[in-house]
């Protein structure tokens, strides 16, 4: 056992900033398929087509009746045995977390998009847009502001929700903590940088988040 | 790929019990978040002096941690501290402390979203502040934030999947112990998949329902 507390985190911090790398990673990764997928979703959803507004609403449903956890194990589990294909637990996380992602950030997307005067539509297409230009350049743009703050929470959810990742076994930051109080039996002390760590990532996107919402509160 | 059909029904009696324990667990938290949240909201509206900043911390620090090192704290760091709780306590207490500050954060929201004119009006007619509390500002700050609120419940109801990391006999805990069991993992992972769908999508479907209701209530005020 190392001989005090600063000591043993010194030593375990490149072991826990591996872990923390991969957790990091994981959360990128599953923010980018999210912003992606969710932008998508949103232009279709606010296209209003009828078959396609019943598959979006399905896959919606799915994603908030089915509990991200629930969904890992879906997948990890899921994907060899009905489809025989074997993907690493790290890639398993990363879809989970960018398809259910999508289906939150879509969600705020049509809603912004929903939300902006009947007339932007109209103007932009009574000068020819076409439809990609259209919300390339007129609606999108306008929607950003609503958007961004909602959206921004979503990736702190992202974040907190990697760490359920540790129980389909990739070696992210808890696990790596983990080990380290296999050796050290310092559990309250990685536990608590755990939490830290956590805390300081979610922190100041949370602020942001708040400062940008209150700032635009009236554009 | 065949279904063992008899299995998965010789198995209906464990996740009947395993579907009551998540219902335990989720009302249970969803009660106690309900009482921390109402206590912690009157600190925040009435600005108790100190009491309101550490409201405010503890709101903070519980909203932007996962849940899941919150659980491994109290159940695997407590007990090196000397305080020794069960997986079922552990998970009360951290979905406590979870979901104390969501629904804090709900209700302060709500009674801010009250119009300041509906106080000043209030205090002209002459309203104690007591008076405007219970018939001004409560039952329209109930109202406005009944949709996040109940939001708030299937959230914690859904959250509680996470518990069966510390080994509370919950639906997905005992999915899991089957398929270690006797590998039979797609039965199991269809009844879970059905389980869920049947548990928490009426719900989510109503929760859309009350929001669509609420929002035309609130046209014209």
């Amino acid at each position: 056992m190392a001989s005090s507390a600063p000591e043993l985190l010194l030593i375990s911090l490149p072991q826990l900033a591996a872990g923390a790398a991969q957790t990091l990673a994981i959360s990128a990764l599953g923010i980018v398929f999210a912003t992606l997928g969710g932008v998508l979703y949103g232009v279709l959803a606010a296209v209003g087509n009828r078959l396609l507004n019943l598959l979006l609403q399905v896959y919606l449903e799915l994603f908030r009746a089915i509990p991200v956890l629930v969904w890992l194990y879906l997948v990890f589990f899921g994907l060899p045995i009905f489809f025989s294909i074997s993907i690493p637990s790290f890639w398993c996380a990363v879809l989970v977390l960018g398809l259910w992602g999508a289906s939150e950030v879509g969600e705020v997307v049509r809603g912004a998009l929903q939300s902006l005067p009947r007339g932007q539509r109209e103007a932009g297409l009574s000068i020819g847009l076409a439809s990609w230009q259209l919300y390339g350049y007129v609606l999108l743009p306008q929607a950003l502001k609503r958007m961004t703050p909602p959206t921004i929470n979503i990736y702190t959810r992202i974040i907190k929700t990697s760490s359920l990742a540790v129980l389909i076994g990739v070696v992210e930051v808890i696990k790596a903590g983990q080990q380290i109080i296999e050796r050290t039996y310092e559990s309250v002390l990685i536990y608590g940088a755990l939490f830290l760590f956590f805390f300081f990532v979610c922190y100041p996107l949370s602020a942001a988040s708040r400062a940008l919402e209150r700032r635009w509160a009236h554009a | 790929m065949t279904f063992d059909t008899a299995f998965m029904l010789s198995t209906l009696p464990a996740f009947f019990q395993a579907v009551g324990v998540t219902l335990q667990v989720g009302l249970i938290a969803i009660a106690t978040s309900l009482l921390v949240a109402v206590i912690n909201a009157t600190i925040l509206v009435f600005r108790t002096p100190y009491l309101w900043r550490l409201v405010k911390g503890y709101v903070e620090l519980a909203r932007n941690t996962p849940l899941l090192i919150q659980l491994f704290f109290i159940y695997f760091a407590l007990p090196t501290l000397g305080v020794k709780v069960s997986g079922f306590a552990a998970a009360i207490i951290t979905m406590t402390f979870m979901g104390g500050a969501y629904l804090t954060e709900v209700l302060r929201a709500g009674v801010e979203a009250v119009p300041r004119a509906q106080l000043e009006s209030g205090r002209s007619i002459g309203l104690s502040e007591g008076q405007l509390l219970r018939h001004v500002i409560l039952p329209q700050a109930g109202i406005l934030s009944l949709p996040a609120l109940f939001a708030n419940f299937i959230f914690l109801l859904k959250e509680t999947t996470v518990v069966s990391a510390v080994a509370v006999p919950e639906i997905l805990y005992t999915t899991k112990n089957y398929i270690a069991l006797y590998y039979k993992t797609y039965e199991m992972l269809a009844v879970l998949t059905l389980l869920c769908v049947l548990l928490f999508l009426p719900l989510s479907l109503l929760l859309r329902y009350v929001e669509r209701r609420l929002q035309h209530g609130q046209f014209g005020s």
